[in-house]
């Protein structure tokens, strides 16, 4: 239900902003919404599971990595053999045009971002496994670790681009009206598409926290040794939410990359890995729609440029004023003031039927 | 050999560099439980300091009271910030650590601009060197060394042999007993704040003449302290030391071996993963020593 008034929510922003003439707000709009799958993700491994990760950023650049290089790596050789006909057929190469006019032969997106969840999945199961058997100062050192060799990797290897990153990487075109690529003509629907998709997530991710796995993971969350003696495989759910959470993070990552047409090398830094510990804080640690409401408004207020050449330092503010003051996440508060103030305007029914 | 010997010097004073980090983190650590982020900072903010006093005051001085007044605004946000915040938990008291990094290197960003400065050489200039069995090292090495290794007596001796060094270790071990026994656990709490700002920012100014300051030199140094504290295991000042050099020598190894020097900080990492994975403890720790300091 709060789903659908988020959906009509941001169906009246788009329209709202479409009517004003400020459509350039969307493309920030767009961006938050992925940012925010990262987010949600990493809520469901931090608030309910109860373990911190400082790598995100990591997967995020991973999965958009992995696209980029796989649609803009010219394979022209085998444009004219047999088994590049039968690729090409099979929908897993495809040709494009780059801005300078010449063709490129090169994985389809489809089929890159298959191979990115799948790189993805495989590097979280490495770091996982052993990772999250390290409790506490331990496990955030080591998905600290683990986000800046990546982050040195990309920034000291030729085929990531090093500093620069990869540019000119091509939209997808999922249907004949909808290609993932910044162009404008195209931004309506990208609006739609990253919200959908991010609904689509808050929705799985609700349903999976309302289930029998999602009370095996708070009860990690609140006492591991209480758990594995209650017989849940703890290992097995810390393993398994972790995966989940990554996967989503690299499937952002990749979506964002063809949206933005590039990606760098910042987008695995420590910073920006923060950041999305902080926005998952910010939105009171177990809370998916905290989570996705602070990230969405703060993110987009940040690329935006609100504020200004304090960027950072609004940041580090408000997650220092939310934490000490409302440590369960402004949201709360704010729902139960709500309410309180409901309930002091319309008296309650049940203490008048109580009366009579 | 004398190339071997280079790099070993160098290894060592980032390595004792790193190991005044990481005793800054474990000096908080013991007696709070919280996980200093903003330690790199009091790192910058030593240097920074030392070198805006150094424009009106002899050197000496400019270092003294720089290393004042970081360990002053140490204390002060433990008692504005963190006394308050007793009550809530370990996760969420480090969280307030990284925002408290953020905010520092943007107030030090719009103070001092993003220019790189840096202490003159307290002896000689930047061409002097000594020769030590045919290595040339630069004679700020051997300030470093001598500042880092005596500092870190100092503090083992206060730890050890004084009254307030060793109600600081009680709060510790065990702050209920601690506080039955008399002793202002808030007080101490302060104090260990105060003095890992002082020793951040000693380091902070002993280096700045070789690797220079910057407003954002922080959150790397302070990522390294951190490996260098898991490394030798939290909550022990020595394991800490022996951590911080294996992480200076390792990097300057990775350079040595031929590998780009944009690997080098990969090469620190993998191998303290490495480490993590195989003895989570840390390489001298005790296996559940920390346990009850986890939330």
């Amino acid at each position: 239900m709060p789903v659908l008034f988020l959906a009509v929510l941001l169906v009246g922003v788009q329209l709202a902003a479409t009517a004003s003439g400020r459509a350039y707000y969307l493309t920030q709009l767009i961006m938050a919404a992925y940012y925010s799958i990262v987010v949600l993700g990493l809520c469901l491994v931090m608030g309910y599971c109860g373990q911190v990760s400082m790598g995100h950023g990591a997967f995020f650049a991973i999965g958009g990595y992995t696209s980029a290089i796989l649609t803009t790596t010219n394979i022209a050789a085998a444009r004219d053999s047999a088994w590049g006909h039968a690729l090409q057929k099979a929908g897993i190469l495809f040709s494009w045009q780059d801005p300078y006019g010449s063709q490129v032969l090169a994985v389809s997106p489809g089929a890159a971002f298959a191979a990115a969840l799948l790189l993805t999945l495989v590097v979280a199961l490495l770091i996982g496994y052993p990772a999250l058997r390290l409790k506490g100062h331990y496990l955030a050192m080591a998905t600290l670790g683990f986000g800046l060799i990546v982050y040195r990797l990309l920034l000291g290897s030729s085929f990531t681009g090093a500093a620069d990153g990869i540019n000119g990487v091509p939209g997808w075109a999922l249907t004949s009206h909808l290609t993932l690529t910044s162009s404008n003509t195209y931004r309506v629907g990208n609006y739609y598409f990253a919200w959908g998709v991010t609904l689509v997530i808050l929705t799985l991710l609700l349903n999976l926290v309302h289930s029998r796995v999602g009370r095996a993971l708070r009860s990690i969350h609140d006492g591991e040794l209480a758990a594995n003696a209650m017989g849940i495989n703890t290992a097995g759910f810390k393993l398994q939410a972790f995966v989940i959470s990554a996967l989503l993070a690299a499937a952002a990552g990749s979506f964002f990359t063809h949206y933005t047409g590039g990606i760098g090398p910042s987008e695995a830094g420590a910073m920006k890995s923060v950041r999305y510990l902080v926005l998952v804080a910010a939105g009171g640690m177990g809370n998916l729609w905290g989570g996705l409401i602070v990230s969405a408004i703060l993110t987009f207020l940040s690329l935006r440029g609100c504020f200004g050449t304090y960027d950072h330092a609004v940041f580090g503010v408000i997650l220092i004023a939310i934490i000490s003051l409302a440590p369960e996440g402004p949201l709360k508060p704010i729902g139960l003031w709500i309410r309180g103030a409901f309930r002091a305007l319309i008296p309650s029914r049940r203490s008048c039927h109580g009366a009579v | 050999m004398s190339q071997l010997l280079q790099y070993i010097f160098s290894g060592i004073t980032f390595g004792s560099i790193y190991a005044v980090v990481a005793i800054g983190f474990n000096v908080i650590y013991s007696t709070t439980g919280i996980l200093n982020f903003a330690q790199g900072e009091f790192v910058m903010l030593g240097g920074m300091t030392a070198v805006t006093f150094s424009r009106f005051m002899p050197l000496p001085l400019a270092i003294v009271a720089a290393v004042l007044v970081v360990a002053l605004c140490a204390c002060v946000l433990e008692i504005l910030l963190f006394r308050r915040l007793r009550s809530h938990t370990v996760l969420h008291l480090i969280i307030i650590t990284i925002g408290l990094s953020i905010v520092i290197q943007e107030a030090a960003l719009h103070i001092w601009d993003e220019k790189v400065c840096s202490l003159p050489y307290f002896t000689g200039n930047e061409c002097s060197s000594l020769k030590i069995f045919g290595a040339a090292i630069s004679p700020q090495v051997l300030w470093v060394l001598g500042t880092v290794g005596i500092a870190v007596a100092l503090l083992y001796a206060f730890l050890k042999y004084t009254l307030t060094g060793r109600a600081m270790r009680a709060c510790s071990s065990n702050p209920d007993a601690a506080m039955l026994a008399g002793i202002n656990i808030a007080n101490m709490r302060t104090l260990a704040f105060g003095l890992s700002g002082a020793l951040g920012a000693l380091a902070g100014c002993v280096v700045s003449p070789i690797s220079m300051t910057q407003y954002d030199m922080g959150a790397g140094l302070a990522i390294k302290g951190f490996a260098a504290a898991i490394l030798g295991g939290l909550g022990n000042p020595l394991a800490a030391v022996a951590g911080g050099l294996l992480v200076g020598l390792v990097e300057a190894f990775s350079v040595m071996s031929g590998l780009p020097s944009a690997y080098k900080d990969a090469a620190a990492f993998t191998i303290l993963l490495a480490v993590l994975f195989v003895r989570p403890h840390g390489l001298f720790g005790v296996k559940g020593a920390e346990s009850v300091r986890e939330c």
